[in-house]
């Protein structure tokens, strides 16, 4: 008779720390600094914020060494820790006008006032493996940096402080742009970490959930509508990367008060007009914003938020409960690994029922008026 | 003799209504000129009376069809009431149906009504067995015998000619003529005192309604429950129906016993109608 | 980059007591009295990240940190197993944020926090099952979208969740729910119970104890308070029955039909049977 050892959980997990651990260390490299982290993969650093929904870049790049590179992971934890911080206020909804732009371009049209700014961008790199990284050193980095600055003609700092004007406003100007509907509905301000969604959600709801959304899941749903199962057709009317300035109202003089900037995303796409509108025909729009330099993630947005207003979804990615019950990178991790839990009970259960179900015989319809005329 | 169905200017608008469409609109046009809302049906009143059979005709476009949802709840009406004196209704007689909560009107429509729809997608759920479907209405009336359940479903198949045999498949692997048979023994599984039939027989092949008008016949002198059909085609107004009403733009222009109606019509539409037809 | 570094590196245990901030707590406590008042109704909450994964606990996990104080005793149990590693895991935090007794006894607990079982022996009102719920929505797989169910449960429009058990019996000749069967709760909500056996949704009629629900990832509470009339989906002629245990016998208690048994096929292929719940089979060892 066999004896089932019903002790030696807590031990097992310890131990299974302790081998994560081990797998971390023992390759015997030097330990990754926080700050390197921050410097060489801030790429990284920037997607971790955007998921985690705190904008903390010292704290994103520690989760990631301590998750040793696993994003979904670093993400979670970001989040969890947000969970305990107080919330000191809230910060002004601000027109994001005067974003302080590194990066700045339009595909609908050849120039724009303000020009194409390409800025840190790879979209033009050769995607060729570049072996010369195997031996960079610090004194590399500065050889590099004192070059560049010199041959820029540059003082260190960044950014045109001038305020760019707006792709989407040439189009507004000319009629061109469906008016945003304005209901008690869609200016109704949610706090989605601390309410349950409802659907239909309002607008400002829907909007956060998307601003923290998992990068892979909405680019998974944004491309099925770009591929067909939708019609959004977006065509980019301004993506832009900079820094946007934090405002509270400050509390002696009541005056906005800037207490920091982020850096952050934003895409802006044109779509076909919403049917069923009265009037001349015009172009609707999409809007995606997130923390750090994704562009991914912020077209993935503006797409889904576009297509999400669709009054009759005729695919996954135009239902608006679909795409926000499906978009949470920390929710939809933890459940799918969460099947690695014991299940036995239940499928104890299941056992039962298919056992039984194998023994039973159906009775034939045609038997029943027959029973019945029997019974009567 | 009371009516138990009583309609008085029961209204629907599509669109965003100007608040006076109903001023601009006759039988010449249902479309308001003022704001370009469509008045679907625009102050329709009529009454229906214990065992009788009253047709509503019409092109495509006249509003019958809108006229038999809004009685079903299945669109919410713009304006006007309906009274439903049923015994089973309870005491809503006194109070326009129209404007009873989603859960009450639920429970005239599961306890009183039946329909039958032109396509049986719309009637049938598809991924459900055709006795399933017809035990629907007897699941949400609170029935909780499956044996009892069965036996009716089966006998309901049966009177309505589909081989009891089949009742534990789903309808969509059924002839179009079957799909809809499945949809009046669904509509009848209540015993409803009001059963609304609407373009049942369009798109079947000829013998196929005739059949099915056959049965719609026997079934209602065997239960005597009130039916209300619209239908395009004159033919089947003149075998199933003992009063008619003609409807144009929304509005009935002509009311009055069948065999009158379609013999010696008095509106100029109507008569176009028959004499385009017979 | 380092000025955030100060706030985060408190000492371990400079969390708040049981790790949530008191102002959640308070809602968290609305959302269960809310509950409480309408039992087997679903209350939204604002539920917060858990330092342990959605999925793996977080809305049980949120209601015991809400409720738990310095005098309480806690057991947590998975698939009705003390030493289970999610158990476990759950002890070390709960432990590393409270400081709270620990016990394996189901009578020294005052509250129990539980994965896909209820533990065999009978309990008192001075006790409190906490329950981890992966799906609250027991019409979920009639109707896909959350704005249905919720006007479905409103309504008390169940008719489709009826006809999709009768559908199993016209096509299989029983209801084939397995565990976390469809309970009608105070003859108003229907409810899912969580994945537990048939075997322990009788535990829920008129118990003594107050049963509370969480589901930390799809933001629901809900609870089922003592003396409530819980009463499973059924017809007159298709009742329902809990798993069959007949044929068998505990390995170690010799408990048969008794309680809720695991089966187990060793490495010779020999297939045998021990009590799902641990401590119980313990007890009834010692005796």
């Amino acid at each position: 008779m066999g004896y089932v050892a019903v002790k030696g959980g807590g031990l097992a997990i310890e131990n299974a720390l302790k081998y994560v651990e081990r797998e971390r260390v023992k390759g015997g490299s030097s330990p990754i600094k926080i700050e390197q982290i921050g410097d060489q993969l801030h790429l990284a650093v920037d997607r971790v914020m955007g998921e985690g929904s705190l904008y903390a870049p010292g704290l994103a790049a520690l989760a990631i060494k301590q998750a040793a590179g696993d994003m979904l992971e670093a993400s979670f934890m970001v989040r969890a820790y947000r969970a305990t911080l107080p919330r000191l206020g809230y910060s002004l909804a601000r027109p994001t006008g005067n974003l302080r732009v590194i990066r700045r371009i339009s595909s609908a049209f050849k120039d724009i006032p303000g020009g194409q700014i390409l800025g840190p961008t790879s979209d033009y790199s050769l995607r060729l493996l570049d072996f010369s990284l195997k031996y960079e050193t610090e004194e590399s980095y500065r050889e590099w940096l004192r070059k560049f600055t010199d041959d820029a003609g540059l003082t260190p700092g960044e950014g045109r402080l001038e305020s760019l004007p707006r792709v989407m406003d040439l189009l507004r100007e000319e009629g061109l742009l469906e008016e945003p509907v304005v209901t008690p509905e869609t200016q109704q301000i949610c706090d989605v970490t601390r309410d349950s969604l409802e659907f239909p959600a309002p607008r400002s709801a829907a909007m956060q959930a998307l601003a923290r959304g998992e990068t892979g899941g909405m680019l998974c749903l944004a491309y099925s509508n770009m591929r067909g199962f939708g019609s959004v057709h977006p065509t980019i009317g301004e993506l832009r990367v900079g820094y946007l300035p934090v405002e509270v109202t400050n509390p002696i003089t009541g005056e906005p008060y800037k207490v920091g900037e982020v850096k952050v995303t934003e895409a802006e796409i044109i779509s076909k007009g919403h049917g069923g509108r009265k009037g001349k025909p015009k172009f609707s729009m999409g809007y995606g914003i997130c923390f750090g330099h994704n562009e991914t993630k912020a077209i993935s947005m503006a797409v889904l938020d576009r297509s999400i207003q669709e009054e009759e979804p005729s695919a996954p990615s135009e239902s608006q409960e679909f795409v926000l019950q499906h978009i949470d990178g920390i929710e939809s991790m933890g459940f799918c690994n969460h099947f690695k839990l014991p299940h036995y009970v239940t499928f104890q259960s299941g056992l039962d029922r298919i056992r039984k179900a194998r023994t039973i015989i159906l009775e034939k319809p045609q038997d029943i008026i027959k029973t019945k005329e029997e019974n009567a | 003799m009371k009516p138990i169905v009583q309609v008085r200017d029961l209204t629907r608008i599509f669109g965003d209504s100007c608040g006076r469409c109903l001023e601009h609109v006759d039988e010449t046009t249902n479309i308001c000129p003022v704001c370009g809302s469509v008045v679907a049906c625009g102050g329709v009143s009529f009454d229906l009376y214990p065992d009788e059979v009253l047709g509503v005709v019409g092109e495509s476009g006249s509003g019958k069809s809108t006229l038999v949802r809004l009685l079903h709840f299945d669109w919410e009406a713009t304006g006007g009431a309906v009274y439903y004196n049923l015994q089973a209704a309870g005491s809503y007689g006194a109070v326009n149906a129209l404007e009873l909560s989603p859960f009450l009107k639920r429970q005239i429509r599961n306890t009183s009504l039946g329909i039958v729809y032109q396509n049986p997608q719309d009637g049938l759920r598809m991924n459900v067995t055709a006795g399933g479907n017809v035990a629907e209405r007897l699941l949400t009336a609170g029935w909780r015998n499956v044996g009892n359940m069965r036996a009716r479903s089966a006998m309901l198949l049966q009177r309505t000619e589909i081989p009891v045999s089949r009742m534990d498949e789903p309808p969509r692997n059924f002839s179009g003529g079957m799909q809809q048979r499945v949809q009046i023994a669904k509509a009848l599984s209540n015993s409803p005192a009001v059963l609304l039939l609407d373009e049942v027989t369009t798109g079947l092949d000829l013998s196929v309604q005739a059949r099915v008008l056959d049965l719609i016949r026997s079934l209602q002198r065997e239960l005597h429950v009130s039916m209300i059909v619209v239908s395009h085609d004159l033919g089947v107004i003149r075998s199933l129906t003992s009063r008619t009403m003609v409807m144009k733009h929304g509005r009935i222009v002509e009311a009055g016993l069948t065999d009158q109606i379609l013999e010696d019509p008095q509106h100029r539409y109507t008569q176009l109608l028959v004499s385009s037809q017979l | 980059m380092l000025g955030e570094w100060a706030a985060a590196e408190k000492p371990t245990g400079g969390y708040n007591f049981a790790y949530i901030d008191e102002g959640t707590k308070r809602e968290i406590r609305r959302s269960i009295l809310k509950a409480i008042a309408v039992p087997g109704y679903q209350v939204p909450f604002g539920s917060r990240e858990m330092p342990i994964a959605r999925g793996w606990g977080t809305g049980g996990l949120q209601i015991t940190l809400s409720i738990i104080g310095p005098g309480d005793v806690l057991k947590v149990i998975d698939q009705g197993c003390d030493d289970s590693v999610n158990a476990v895991n759950i002890k070390k935090f709960i432990d590393r944020v409270t400081g709270v007794a620990m016990t394996t006894e189901t009578k020294d607990a005052t509250i129990i926090q539980t994965r896909h079982r209820i533990p065999e022996q009978p309990m008192t009102d001075r006790q409190v099952l906490v329950l981890q719920v992966p799906l609250p929505e027991p019409l979920r797989h009639v109707e896909p979208l959350e704005a249905e169910t919720r006007r479905m449960h409103g309504e008390g429009d169940y008719g489709l969740m009826w006809l999709s058990l009768y559908e199993n019996i016209a096509l299989h000749g029983e209801i084939t729910i397995g565990a976390g069967y469809p309970l009608l709760v105070n003859r108003r909500y229907i409810m899912s119970p969580s994945p537990i056996p048939r075997w322990d949704c009788p535990k829920l009629h008129m118990a003594e104890t107050l049963c509370l629900f969480g589901s930390g990832r799809e933001r629901r509470i809900y609870a089922v308070p003592p003396h409530t009339i819980v009463e499973p989906l059924e017809f007159e002629d298709h009742r329902f029955r809990v798993e069959n245990f007949e044929s068998k016998a505990c390995s170690r208690c010799g408990s048969a039909n008794e309680t809720y048994l695991d089966e187990i096929t060793d490495d010779d292929g020999h297939k045998f049977y021990t009590c799902s719940d641990t401590s119980n089979c313990e007890r009834r060892c010692r005796q």
